[in-house]
């Protein structure tokens, strides 16, 4: 009877232990892969990756189909070279699609967004991503503000004419974003 | 001079003799392993016997969490990150090594009085007498129960910690971060890779602290101040080889 009771116990404990490794695995954690694990490579050239890191998400409309494999620099045109996993299971993507480098949230981790063009032809194992939009550098972004804003203030100081240098910069400002 | 010398002898010859110790106890794994019944006893000792110590601290171990990370993310404007702070804390160090800590104190430590006093009372070298061998008979089963146990205990703490009762009590209903919030970045950071590290690290340090509180016990002096001994320096080593190699398996890991 109380080896009995000893046998429930023990089986008692060892279920809860096994149920809080399944909890953590399938509740907790995401998993590394998505899909069926099995990916094709294609890449991207972007003139500033901002933070993007290895391992970074890659989403189409906000769903992850990949990462981000390996991050290295061309030596010709000093451009970053992204190579991206996508899963295979993805493999109908047009090969005009647009690959942007976006932000999850003001200041969260940078991950890639593909938007799918309207061509026939889809990515293939090593083929190029033309089309890239590089990331959104915050600090660029606020000294051009600060610049257009500096101008502006010197046009009202002095009432010269020639607004034309003062909107410039501003006007290549706001297509950046 | 000489005492430096004799020091670093003596470290070395019981780093030599518990080496040999672990070989002779790992041959006789596969011999333990036929005697299912001996390792449940000793999963009762040392498995179930522990889980109120874990579940407990865990779910401390989470508030604790979740109150502290909530009043430096709010510096930084980011208590939404609430989650993952308290999950990726807790599943890549605090779970698996508050637990063996624990669990050192808890059962290894037992273990070793208890192998120590049967080695004081002559029960060892009684069972020597009738051809039973006493690491296939005692020891062994203990170190597979060991080694079993803290994993499971491992996982337990972190579910406890991270989950209903433990930060989400605090982080969601306490303090208003967001449930969804909670969760949602959860998700988003721990990767599966994590959890399996996580277990990794816990099965090396249930291996130092069954390797540890057996060795002590076994070559335990045998008197009742050498199990006073065994006990103490049981709790000591493994606490301080846990830490050290934590430190190591981070660095492995988590680069």
């Amino acid at each position: 009877m109380q080896s009995r009771a000893l046998e429930i116990l023990v089986g008692f404990f060892v279920c809860i232990g096994v149920a809080a490794v399944f909890v953590l695995t399938f509740r907790v954690a995401s998993q590394d892969h998505v899909g069926s694990g099995a990916v094709y490579e294609v890449t991207a050239k972007f003139d500033n990756i901002g933070a993007l890191t290895r391992g970074a998400a890659v989403k189409m409309a906000g769903v992850k189909i990949g990462a981000v494999k390996g991050i290295s620099i061309d030596p010709k045109t000093f451009q970053a070279v992204v190579a991206i996993d996508i899963d295979k299971d993805r493999s109908d993507i047009p090969l005009d699609s647009t690959a942007k480098i976006m932000t999850a949230g003001l200041l969260g981790e940078q991950y890639i967004g593909l938007e799918p063009g309207g061509d026939d032809q889809s990515l293939q194992n090593g083929s190029e991503i033309k089309f890239t939009q590089s990331a959104f550098i915050l600090e660029n972004i606020i000294g051009q503000v600060l610049v257009s804003m500096t101008q502006k203030g010197k046009d009202s100081d002095s009432p010269a004419p020639a607004p034309a240098p003062a909107s410039a910069p501003a006007a290549k400002a706001v297509p950046a974003k | 001079m000489s005492s430096n010398s004799s020091i670093l002898g003596d470290f070395l010859r019981g780093l030599g003799g518990a080496t040999f110790f672990l070989i002779t106890i790992l041959r006789a794994l596969p011999g333990a392993l036929l005697r299912p019944r001996l390792i449940l006893q000793q999963l009762y000792y040392v498995g179930v016997m522990s889980l109120i110590i874990i579940v407990i601290s865990g779910t401390f171990v989470g508030w604790i969490l979740a109150l502290q990370g909530f009043r430096t993310l709010t510096t930084f404007g980011a208590t939404s990150a609430l989650g993952v702070f308290v999950a990726a804390t807790v599943i890549r160090e605090m779970a698996p090594v508050v637990t063996a800590l624990l669990f050192a104190g808890r059962a290894g430590s037992a273990l070793a009085a208890e192998i120590g006093l049967m080695k004081a009372t002559d029960q060892l070298s009684g069972m020597e007498m009738m051809a039973v061998d006493p690491i296939k008979r005692v020891i062994a089963p203990r170190f597979i129960a060991v080694l079993i146990s803290l994993p499971l205990l491992t996982a337990i703490f972190a579910v406890m910690a991270i989950g209903r009762a433990g930060g989400h009590l605090i982080g969601v209903d306490l303090l208003g971060v967001d449930q969804g919030t909670y969760w949602g970045q959860i998700h988003a950071q721990i990767k599966l890779h994590d959890v399996i590290e996580s277990i990794i690290k816990s099965a090396c340090f249930g291996v130092v602290i069954g390797w540890i509180s057996v060795y002590q016990g076994y070559f335990a002096a045998p008197t009742s101040e050498g199990v006073s001994r065994a006990t103490t320096s049981t709790v000591v080593m493994s606490s301080l080889t846990v830490v050290g190699l934590d430190f190591v398996l981070t660095a492995f890991m988590f680069r």
